[in-house]
């Protein structure tokens, strides 16, 4: 804050204040290695912008002189690496926020680590990015991880960079190393479509260019960072773009009020505008705009509450379109995904998406290379990892409305959620629509499931058998169907045998395989359900998440899990084919209990504890219980 | 505005904290706010109202009262709660007030009748979000905070376990007995605050302005004597002196700074000129620099 606004602050507050209600917003991310300066980067612009208040310096100071890496004096990092075990080991960790302000705007900072978590963190951080400072060491020029930065920053769509040459005290201020480092970048920088670049040379750790101009560097005609930051123009999502709102919240106090809430994700409206709803496609006008009071006109970035002249059914998660323009409806898609948890990412595993305000469950359907961050090559691979990029088709099990991410980020950007833990393990940014949804029609058929099984004088249903190998699984899976045999039901035991010999012969054990595995198996027990039979299907089928795949393929009372429980030390003592053995030898990579997990179901339908019952005493307890469910009443002919 | 000129800072912020708001109420199965009457409540109770008018409040507002809250901060509450028509729950930690607990006596204060109470309460409602005031410019353990941000059964914060935040996009899925502490506050500032206090005319209480109060010296604070219950050293006299809080909470743990600051614009003016952090008047914080962060992953709010 500069001696003329303290005057004005002093002398006439209201004025001040009436100044400062118009001013703008920048969001920004840093991005840097460890080495490169980043929080001290920060922390000097918190401490020029006179952000750190006395007690606060304080504690900095002694801070300083207990942690802090720069002897006697203030160690400015110190200001930003927040949580305490982040602090013992000097580094930091996640995501953090930060805030300053000056006479012409007010800026938040996300300050992301630049260690082994760095894309998840970074491309978190830049998402609610307009800017992104890029940090490059004066001594060490442009490093791998400053291509990786600068890769991340065009994908995540951030347009506008600032070359931040940093440490520049350390190579004498020099003009040579300065443009060396920037023409070197230039050069690569355009191949990954970044064009609007400011490089700044600076000293963080001495204020050099950074709030204003440095006398050791006159040679730099350009702004400081500072100056830079103020004066780059930028919007809140995009004015200029057709208008979209994607429907939060319907807002229906009484019968006379009905409104549609949501932040508005690029465009402008008015009342009277033609309006279009996806994906239903239908059309209505504008007849209000309003946020408490009514407004005449609104924005993208604003919150607000819009009415239509008709009534037209529009929920949560649609997306009111500019009709002239609308958005593109599909529910198969190309995108980027960056993957963000420990879990692989599997092609063919069920997750949730959301998209804007529409969460719907869905998979990758095909991955079609991953690429390497750092020398940006296409490589071929069957999952991602954690932090690995990814091109990939995605599979909805409904249409949405969406737009290419390039075009709009909120209607563009989604993120991935496990069903079973519910974490978020990925974000995705759309390419395109793979084919328009209207295309896709279900035939419609006379015959259908019911009459299929009238016909049989049964209820369908799958009873899916899961527990480790030589849990007993295929035995007493048999037991159960001579019995429903023998009582006249029509059956089918699918199991590795008749399986893995066919349909899926194409298939090893690694986890993306077994996920693929378990996955035609659902599928083709759905179809034989729809045929009207009763199946059966033994496989370890060691994943939470595709065993609720099968589950959420049949009705609500079809899917009957049966969890064959023997613990792993009694499976191995049985041991009947010898594979424990020979994967206790390392002889087989990939095998359930030994080198590859297990996640036994938390509530099964029946459960069948092995070391308590023997095989046939065990078949006789499913059927009894399928009795009990109503599963085995005979339908009327 | 009719025509499309750039978002101020305050439109930003304001826009955002109404998204957050109705996405998490859309999603959640039983939010609730937690109003703590201080000014950061007062934005957040107004932000509110406008992201559901002109409907009503789609969830209810809880108070957690230790039962040493200044007397006008509980005055100011129910004047508001009336005047708005608002559903309105208050919690007590009746096991603490049976025990006697109070500031004086028990270091534990803090821990047992609020951030227990806290438990007891959203355990009590089955409230699976909590609304908070809380922005990321308080406190560094805030700043790496997620806006929504998810807490185990136990009511825990993990640090390392927080998930990744995208775009607009919130993660708002739990199993049951888990929940979400919400912050739509996140990225205000306390400048952010008392200008948009300011631009949109938001009551707040009046221990915010200077005025006459009767206070005495205690641990290195200067406390209001708000009532007969404060432990007053044998000849000391509470003393009249001109004073206002930046922050509001239990009186006897609440410093109050030497302030003729009597109206909005000479609060901004004071803030923008001092040279010590809100904070500074809390107890709670000048054990550690880490004792947030602690008592974040414990359950306080």
């Amino acid at each position: 804050m500069d001696t003329s606004a303290q005057d004005l602050i002093a002398t006439d507050i209201e004025a001040y204040l009436a100044a400062h209600a118009s001013k703008s917003l920048l969001r920004f991310i840093t991005c840097g290695s460890v080495d490169d300066g980043k929080s001290t980067l920060i922390g000097r612009l918190l401490y020029d912008t006179k952000m750190i208040f006395d007690d606060q310096l304080a504690a900095l100071q002694a801070d300083s002189r207990a942690f802090g890496t720069q002897g006697q004096a203030i160690d400015f990092a110190l200001l930003v690496d927040g949580l305490a075990a982040e602090r013992e080991q000097g580094i930091t960790i996640d995501v953090a926020y930060r805030f300053f302000a000056t006479e012409r705007r007010k800026f938040i900072v996300a300050d992301t680590p630049g260690h082994e978590q760095y894309t998840r963190n970074m491309i978190t951080g830049a998402s609610t990015a307009d800017l992104a400072v890029i940090l490059i060491d004066a001594r060490r020029g442009v490093l791998v991880q400053t291509r990786r930065h600068s890769f991340l920053v065009g994908l995540i769509g951030v347009r506008s960079v600032v070359l931040a040459i940093n440490k520049m005290d350390l190579v004498d201020y020099s003009q040579d190393v300065f443009e060396r480092i920037v023409a070197e970048y230039r050069r690569f920088a355009e191949q990954l479509g970044l064009t609007d670049i400011v490089a700044i040379p600076l000293s963080a750790l001495a204020g050099e260019n950074i709030t204003t101009r440095s006398r050791k560097m006159p040679w730099h005609l350009g702004p400081s960072l500072l100056e830079h930051l103020e004066a780059v123009p930028v919007a809140a999502g995009a004015p200029a773009a057709p208008f979209r709102l994607p429907v939060q919240w319907v807002n229906r106090p009484d019968p006379d009020f009905r409104g549609f809430s949501g932040q508005i994700a690029a465009g402008t409206i008015r009342p009277g505008e033609r309006v279009r709803v996806l994906p239903s496609g239908r059309e209505t006008t504008v007849s209000r705009l309003l946020i408490e009071h009514d407004l005449p006109f609104a924005q993208a970035g604003q919150s607000i509450t819009l009415c239509t002249t008709d009534e037209v059914d529009i929920s949560r998660g649609d997306v009111i379109c500019a009709a002239a323009s609308p958005a593109g409806v599909s529910d198969q898609f190309e995108a980027t995904v960056v993957w963000m948890s420990e879990a692989a990412m599997l092609p063919g595993r069920p997750y949730l998406i959301k998209l804007a305000a529409r969460t719907i469950a869905g998979s990758i359907t095909a991955l079609k290379h991953k690429v390497n961050v750092n020398t940006l090559e296409h490589v071929a691979a069957k999952s991602l990892e954690l932090n690995e990029i990814g091109l990939c088709n995605l599979s909805l099990d409904a249409a949405v409305a969406f737009d290419p991410y390039e075009a709009c980020r909120d209607t563009g950007g989604f993120i991935l959620i496990d069903r079973v833990s519910n974490e978020t393990v990925g974000a995705g940014m759309i390419h395109f629509a793979l084919r328009r949804a209207q295309n896709i029609h279900w035939q419609a058929v006379e015959i259908d499931r019911r009459a299929r099984a009238g016909q049989k004088r049964q209820q369908p249903c799958v009873l899916w058998f899961t527990g480790l190998s030589g849990a007993g699984k295929s035995t007493i899976a048999n037991l159960v169907e001579k019995r429903l045999y023998a009582a006249g039901r029509h059956t089918y035991l699918l199991d590795g045998d008749n399986v893995r010999h066919g349909l899926n012969r194409d298939l090893g054990f690694s986890d993306a395989d077994r996920v693929e595995n378990i996955r035609r198996v659902a599928e083709t027990a759905r179809l034989m359900v729809d045929a009207g039979l009763i199946v059966l299907t033994a496989f370890i089928s060691p994943f939470r998440s595709e065993r609720a795949l099968a589950r959420s393929l049949l009705g609500p009372d079809e899917f009957i899990e049966v969890f064959i429980d023997t613990p792993l030390a009694t499976a191995e003592s049985r041991d009947v084919k010898g594979l424990y053995r020979k994967a206790r030898a390392g002889e087989i990579a990939h095998f359930t209990g030994i080198n590859s997990p297990y996640e036994p179901p938390e509530t099964p339908e029946i459960r069948i504890d092995t070391t308590a019952v023997a095989a046939e005493d065990a078949a006789d307890r499913i059927v009894a219980q399928l009795e009990a469910l109503g599963r085995l009443h005979q339908a009327p002919p | 505005m009719t025509s499309a000129d750039p978002l101020s800072h305050l439109q930003r912020l304001e826009a955002e904290s109404i998204q957050i708001m109705r996405e998490v109420v859309a999603e959640a199965e039983r939010p609730v706010m937690l109003y703590s009457v201080g000014k950061d409540s007062a934005v957040m109770l107004r932000l509110a109202l406008k992201a559901f008018a002109p409907g009503r409040l789609p969830f209810p507002l809880l108070h957690v009262n230790t039962g040493w809250k200044f007397r006008e901060m509980i005055a100011f509450r129910d004047r508001t709660v009336a005047e708005l028509g608002l559903d309105f729950i208050e919690h007590r930690n009746e096991d603490g007030i049976a025990a006697g607990i109070n500031p004086f006596d028990h270091p534990a204060f803090t821990d047992i009748m609020k951030t227990a109470a806290l438990k007891q309460a959203l355990d009590k409602h089955g409230f699976d979000a909590a609304f908070g005031g809380a922005r990321r410019d308080e406190e560094k353990s805030r700043a790496k905070e997620r806006i929504v941000s998810f807490r185990s059964r136990q009511h825990r914060w993990d640090p390392k376990r927080q998930r990744p935040e995208l775009w607009h996009l919130f993660n708002t899925r739990h199993a049951p007995g888990e929940s979400l502490r919400v912050f739509p506050l996140s990225n205000w500032t306390e400048l952010d605050v008392w200008q948009y206090i300011s631009l949109a005319q938001i009551p707040i209480v009046s221990l915010y302005f200077a005025a006459e109060r009767p206070v005495v010296e205690h641990n290195g604070l200067t406390i209001m004597v708000d009532d007969e219950r404060m432990r007053i050293p044998a000849g000391v006299v509470p003393q009249r002196r001109s004073v206002r809080f930046r922050t509001l909470g239990d009186y006897p743990l609440t410093g109050a700074v030497e302030s003729a600051a009597a109206t909005l614009p000479a609060i901004i003016q004071e803030m923008l000129l001092t040279t010590t952090s809100e904070r500074q008047g809390r107890a709670i914080d000048h054990d550690a620099s880490a004792s947030m962060e602690k008592k974040k992953q414990e359950g306080y709010f």
